[in-house]
C-alpha cells in the first residue's frame, strides 16, 4: 500500500486484511494456536501514511517470545507492502485466557493440551477480598489439599479420551502458562492451559 | 534521587535478585516440577522486574536502560531487602524466604493495583495474578514440608526460624516510602504488616509450625543499599558477562 490519501472504507477493509494476516502468524510456542486466537493482538489501526499501528499484550510479564512475535508481525506486514509498522505494547488491562477464541481452544485440544476450563481469576474479586483470594482456612477437613473457595479447583477434561477424571501433576508445565496434568483413565500425562 | 525513582528501583531490585536467586535451581530443583517451578516464578519476576526498570529509567532520565539498571550497578546502589539476597540453602531455605517474599508481594501488588499513579497500578494489575500463583505454590509446599516427616519439618522451622529476622524490613518504611504513600503510591506499612502476620499464622498453624515473635528484632538496610556480602556474590555472577565485555549483545 502506498502512502497515498486512505479514504475510510479502504482503510476499513486493510484493517480487516491485516487482521488475517495476523491471524496467520503463528504463537512461537505453541505453533497450533495464531497470536490473534491467543488474543495477544488487541488493537490494529491503518494510518493515513499506509502504515498501521498494533497494539500487542504479553501473555506473562516475562514471556520470552513477545520479542518473536513482534518480530513476526513486522516481517508479515512489511513483507505483503504495509509500512511502517509500530508495534505498541499494552499491559493494561492484563491479558486473560478469557480473550483466547474459541477456534483457539479447539486448535489446542486437537494438539493435546487440555484449554483453559474455567472463567479466570476475578480480579475485582480479589481487590475487594485480598485474604479471602488465598485463604485456607474454608476447608479444614483436608488440610493436605485445601482447596480454596474463591477459586475452586477447575475440572480439567483429558485432551485425549475427554475423561474429567484427572489430576494436576505439577503447577507449572513447560511454559508459564501451562501446568501439567495427568488422566486417571487412559492414564496419559498432558498439559493443562491455565487459566488466567 | 527522586522518591518514586527511587520505590520502583526497591521494586524492581526485590524482584531481580530473587530471581536470579531461584535460576540458580535450574537443573539442580529436587524434583522435575520443582525445577520447572521455580524458573517459571523466576521468569515470572524477571519479567516484572523489567516493567518496574523501564518506568523508573524513563522517569530517571538520565539515558539509562533496564540493561544498565541491571547489569552496571554496584551493590550499594543495590535496594532489594535483605531477605531476597539471602543463600538458597536447602529447599526449605529457598521454599521459606519464598514464602516470605510471596506473602508481603501478593499484599503489596494487590494494593498497588490501587496505586494514584496510573502506570503503577497497570504494572500491579498485569502482575496480581502471577504473583497469586506464587503465593498459592509456596503456601501449599510450606504446608507439605512443614506437616511431612520429621526431617522436613525440622529443616521447615530451622527455615522460618533463620530468616524471620529478614522478614520485617519490608514494612520498615523510610522517607521514600513514606512519601509513596503520602502520594496514594503505595499501601501503608501498618496494613501490610497486619496482612501477612495474619496469612503466615494460618499457613504455619496448618503446617504445625511455629510462628516467631512478630516483635522479634529485625535487620535492615538493604533497601538503602546496607547488603550483606551474599549480593556481591550474586551481582558478580549475573553482572560478568557486560563487565567482561561491555555493551556484549546476543
Amino acid at each position: 500500500m502506498n502512502a497515498t490519501a486512505v479514504t475510510p472504507a479502504q482503510a476499513g477493509a486493510h484493517t480487516t486484511q491485516i487482521w488475517a494476516w495476523l491471524g496467520a502468524i503463528p504463537d512461537p510456542e505453541i505453533p497450533v494456536i495464531s497470536i490473534v486466537d491467543l488474543g495477544i493482538v488487541r488493537a490494529v489501526r491503518v494510518s493515513a501514511d499506509g502504515g498501521c499501528d498494533i497494539t500487542i499484550t504479553p501473555t506473562y510479564s516475562g514471556c520470552p517470545a513477545m520479542q518473536v512475535i513482534a518480530d513476526a508481525i513486522t516481517e508479515a506486514l512489511q513483507a505483503r507492502g504495509v509500512r511502517p509498522v509500530r508495534l505498541h505494547t499494552q499491559i493494561s488491562p492484563a491479558w486473560t485466557t478469557d480473550w483466547m477464541s474459541e477456534t483457539g481452544k479447539a486448535a489446542l485440544k486437537d494438539y493435546g493440551i487440555a484449554p483453559p476450563a474455567q472463567r479466570v481469576i476475578d480480579i475485582s474479586r480479589l481487590r475487594t477480598g485480598a485474604a479471602a483470594a488465598i485463604s485456607r482456612r474454608a476447608h479444614p477437613a483436608h488440610p493436605a489439599h485445601p482447596a480454596h473457595p474463591a477459586h475452586p479447583a477447575p475440572t480439567v477434561a483429558c485432551p485425549h479420551c475427554g475423561s474429567t477424571h484427572t489430576e494436576i501433576t505439577s503447577q507449572f508445565g513447560s511454559t508459564p502458562c501451562k501446568a501439567l496434568y495427568r488422566c486417571l483413565d487412559c492414564r496419559e500425562p498432558f498439559d493443562y492451559f491455565k487459566c488466567h | 534521587m527522586d522518591d518514586k525513582v527511587n520505590y520502583l528501583l526497591r521494586l524492581g531490585d526485590n524482584a531481580l535478585i530473587l530471581s536470579q536467586q531461584l535460576s540458580r535451581w535450574c537443573g539442580k530443583g529436587p524434583a522435575l516440577e520443582e525445577d520447572m517451578a521455580l524458573t517459571n516464578v523466576a521468569l515470572d519476576l524477571l519479567g516484572q522486574t523489567r516493567l518496574w526498570y523501564d518506568y523508573a529509567a524513563e522517569l530517571e532520565g538520565a539515558g539509562r536502560d533496564e540493561d544498565a539498571l541491571a547489569f552496571l550497578r554496584d551493590a550499594h546502589e543495590f535496594k532489594n531487602c535483605l531477605l531476597l539476597e539471602q543463600p538458597n540453602g536447602n529447599y526449605a531455605d529457598t521454599l521459606m524466604r519464598q514464602f516470605y517474599f510471596d506473602t508481603w508481594h501478593y499484599f503489596l501488588i494487590e494494593g498497588l493495583t490501587r496505586s494514584a499513579d496510573p502506570r503503577i497500578a497497570a504494572i500491579a494489575e498485569k502482575s496480581l495474578k502471577e504473583v497469586t500463583y506464587h503465593l498459592r505454590r509456596s503456601g501449599d509446599l510450606i504446608v507439605r514440608l512443614g506437616d511431612g516427616t520429621d526431617v522436613s519439618h525440622a529443616k521447615t522451622q530451622a527455615a522460618a526460624n533463620a530468616l524471620w529476622m529478614y522478614s520485617g524490613e519490608v514494612f520498615a518504611y523510610d522517607t521514600v516510602d513514606e512519601a509513596m504513600v503520602a502520594a496514594g503510591i503505595a499501601p501503608a506499612a501498618a496494613d501490610l504488616r497486619a496482612q501477612w502476620l495474619a496469612h503466615v499464622d494460618e499457613v504455619f498453624t496448618e503446617a504445625t509450625l511455629t510462628m516467631p515473635p512478630a516483635d522479634a528484632w529485625m535487620q535492615s538496610g538493604g533497601k538503602q543499599g546496607r547488603h550483606s556480602e551474599h549480593l556481591g556474590y550474586i551481582l558478580a555472577e549475573m553482572q560478568f558477562l557486560q563487565r567482561a565485555y561491555p555493551g556484549a549483545t546476543w
